[in-house]
């Protein structure tokens, strides 16, 4: 699974131009689907039929976001350096010295304003980008293009670490799983790879109203309380994919919350339960689309999220694997 | 003198009381669309078909909303509270004339003359609670105004600059709605042209939710005027568009990431046809195409703008051949667009 987790973390797709990465995941889908079609905002759907001589299946959405956070470019000063905006959620402590990459390659070393207070953290405003240019003129890059962190994967035993593994393991995990169903699923799935989750849950949005699911279910990372001075949080890494129960933007269906434990104790699946403090994830767009469904997410532990060094355990990747193909191979009645 | 920027940004029509500047573009429009109606919350929908070449409906929208304010209360001593309806800097307010209700009775924003005040409160800021319009009334009843009645700044348009510049009240978003009525009155387009002219984008871009809705539009293009911020400067910081550079391009705002090959269409058909235009700089604000964007099932967006000066005052300034570039800019772009541009596979 190495393989396929190291081809996507390390490809190019901040929020809002995912075409690369998208491109990468269509054909790894396509072999395990009915059909793959991409909706207006881009988000890339591949629909598995449920078997034959089923009556009214139920429909059930499955979102992984293949968006990363990144940044854009502001403004080019008369020296050529670039200062920039965020895409979705960067915190400023991340930034300096670190590396970022434009879609056409070009590598960009963040820097930043002089600090005179070593006790403050500088606001995003006072770093800047170097791609190596003198001036206006010879600057390689134009406002408002966009670009990623740059960091290469590296797997540490069980430990795996790269940049947007937020949300590229739960694209993997919906891979994996399309690879592992067995072919006569009861349920219409609509595997949706989405865009836009990290600016605020965009493409699930619309996604959803085009697919109006009955049941939805996000696959996306969740934070956890086991380093040290962490916000308590009852979550941690290598103790199996979680069951998310609340977040700040959705509380998941109870029923849907029931059946996700029986599952995991039915095939062994080690799990544990999640409440988050901050944050959301797709379910809640699901949740809220349209008519409404029943929604939930299986999540994936993950230290250092939303920095270029964010950290999931290859078991619980596995266990979130297992977890999904449980679930959707059995009846859904909630 | 543009009679179509001076018309338009001297109607009335603050946000959730558009109805004079609606039937003021009803009018303006009606000889050269196929159909127009007002939807449930007041917005103008407009169909100019297409001459067959494509199947396809491109939704083009500009807000016909300004901001304002409300009255909330009126005294015994005829005196007017009110709130804003739409964002305010609060400095901005006070002195300014203003015109009240559907009757537009005149009135004034009052402020303590200058020579009343101790040094304490010169250097405080009036908030708009403290605030009160003064109609030259001495009782409620002589106001003549209801609580629930709108308030609109009187700014008349005016030519600056041997004609390139204008100042005028509402340049947000009339300037946008001038542009869009000048597109429905030039030659059709190979596809159905759906305009509308939205309500209530000041308060939250909620007119444009259920017109996009309801347009099952295949890409849509949205008019603006954007602030510029290009006064001077001493940093190489980072300034926002500049009057008298073109037509602004929006890549990304706090509620939209565009459609990138919208946007690269709008910048090839500027560059191929010579026509100015810049890139606004990412970051905050928002427009309508956040809320068109997530109609439905999703639509392909991207946003022109007019960069103007002085945005959310009684007064704001655009320069004309800005306004020209995006009215030029907007109709080659879309004579140009394809099925292919926004065709997924």
């Amino acid at each position: 699974m190495n393989d396929l987790i190291r081809m996507l973390v390390e490809a190019y797709g901040p929020s809002g131009f995912e075409d690369g990465i998208r491109e990468i995941i269509r054909p790894l889908v396509e072999p395990h689907v009915d059909e793959v079609r991409v909706d207006a905002m881009g988000n890339l759907i591949a629909f598995k039929r449920a078997a034959g001589g089923q009556a009214n299946p139920h429909k059930v959405m499955i979102a992984a976001h293949m968006d990363e956070i990144g940044v854009m470019v502001s403004h080019i000063t008369e020296k050529g350096f670039l200062r920039f905006t965020n895409i979705g959620g960067v915190f400023s402590h991340t930034l300096m010295g670190g590396r970022v990459r434009f879609e056409d390659g070009t590598l960009g070393v963040i820097g930043s304003d002089r600090i005179d207070d070593r006790s403050a953290i500088h606001p995003l405003s006072k770093h800047f980008i170097d791609v190596g240019a003198t001036s206006r003129e010879d600057c390689p890059v134009r406002v408002g293009q966009a670009a990623n962190f740059d960091r290469p994967f590296e797997a540490r035993g069980r430990h795996l670490t790269a940049k947007s593994m937020d949300d590229r393991i739960g694209c993997v995990v919906a891979i994996e799983a399309l690879r592992h169903l067995p072919a006569d699923i009861a349920h219409d799935l609509y595997f949706v790879f989405s865009v836009q989750e990290e600016v605020g849950t965009r493409g699930a949005e619309v996604a959803a109203n085009g697919i109006m699911p009955d049941v939805s279910i996000a696959l996306d990372v969740t934070l956890t309380g086991d380093v040290p001075e962490a916000r308590p949080m009852d979550v941690s890494l290598g103790s199996g994919p979680a069951i998310k129960v609340k977040d700040s933007g959705m509380i998941s269906h109870p029923g849907l919350v029931r059946l996700m434990r029986r599952r995991a104790e039915e095939a062994g699946i080690t799990y544990q339960m999640e409440v988050l403090d901050g944050g959301s994830t797709d379910a809640r767009a699901m949740q809220l689309a349209g008519p409404g469904s029943v929604a939930g997410c299986i999540s994936i532990p993950c230290r250092y999220v939303h920095s270029p060094s964010e950290t999931v355990d290859a078991e619980d990747v596995a266990g979130a694997v297992a977890l999904l193909v449980a679930l959707l191979t059995g009846d859904m009645e909630l | 003198m543009n009679e179509l920027l001076k018309q338009l940004t001297e109607a009335v029509g603050v946000s959730g009381a558009e109805k004079e500047v609606r039937l003021l573009i009803r009018d303006l429009i009606a000889d050269h669309v196929d159909e127009w109606s007002v939807d449930s919350m007041g917005n103008l929908l407009a169909t100019r078909r297409g001459t067959g070449q494509y199947d396809m409906r491109i939704l083009v929208d500009a807000h016909m909303d300004e901001v304002g304010l409300l009255i909330t209360d009126i005294d015994s001593g005829g005196m007017l509270s009110f709130v804003g309806a739409g964002g305010f800097d609060d400095r901005a307010l006070l002195g300014k004339v203003v015109q009240v209700g559907p009757d537009k009775i005149t009135g004034v924003i009052g402020a303590r003359a200058v020579h009343l005040l101790s040094n304490n409160e010169y250097s405080r800021t009036v908030r708009t609670d403290a605030m009160r319009i003064d109609v030259g009334a001495k009782s409620e009843a002589a106001a003549k105004v209801k609580i629930g009645d709108y308030a609109a700044f009187v700014t008349e348009y005016e030519e600056l600059d041997g004609g390139r510049t204008a100042i005028g009240k509402a340049f947000d978003n009339r300037a946008g709605c001038a542009a869009l009525v000048e597109l429905l009155r030039g030659e059709r387009y190979p596809f159905d042209l759906i305009a509308s002219f939205t309500v209530q984008e000041e308060v939250g871009l909620r007119g444009a939710e259920v017109a996009a809705y309801n347009a099952k539009a295949d890409a849509a293009l949205v008019l603006e005027c954007t602030p510029a911020y290009d006064l001077p400067n001493e940093k190489d910081a980072s300034p926002n568009v500049a009057l008298g550079k073109g037509a602004s391009v929006y890549v990304m705002d706090s509620r939209t990431i565009q459609d990138p090959r919208l946007v690269a269409h709008l910048m090839a058909t500027g560059d191929a046809r010579g026509i100015r235009y810049q890139v606004r700089q990412p970051g905050g604000g928002g427009t309508n195409t956040g809320a068109i964007q997530r109609a439905g099932a999703g639509i392909p967006v991207a946003t022109l703008a007019v960069p103007g000066r002085y945005a959310h005052t009684p007064t704001m300034m655009i320069s004309l051949d800005d306004y020209e570039s995006v009215v030029r800019l907007a109709d080659a772009a879309l004579r140009s667009l394809t099925p292919e541009i926004i065709r997924r596979r």
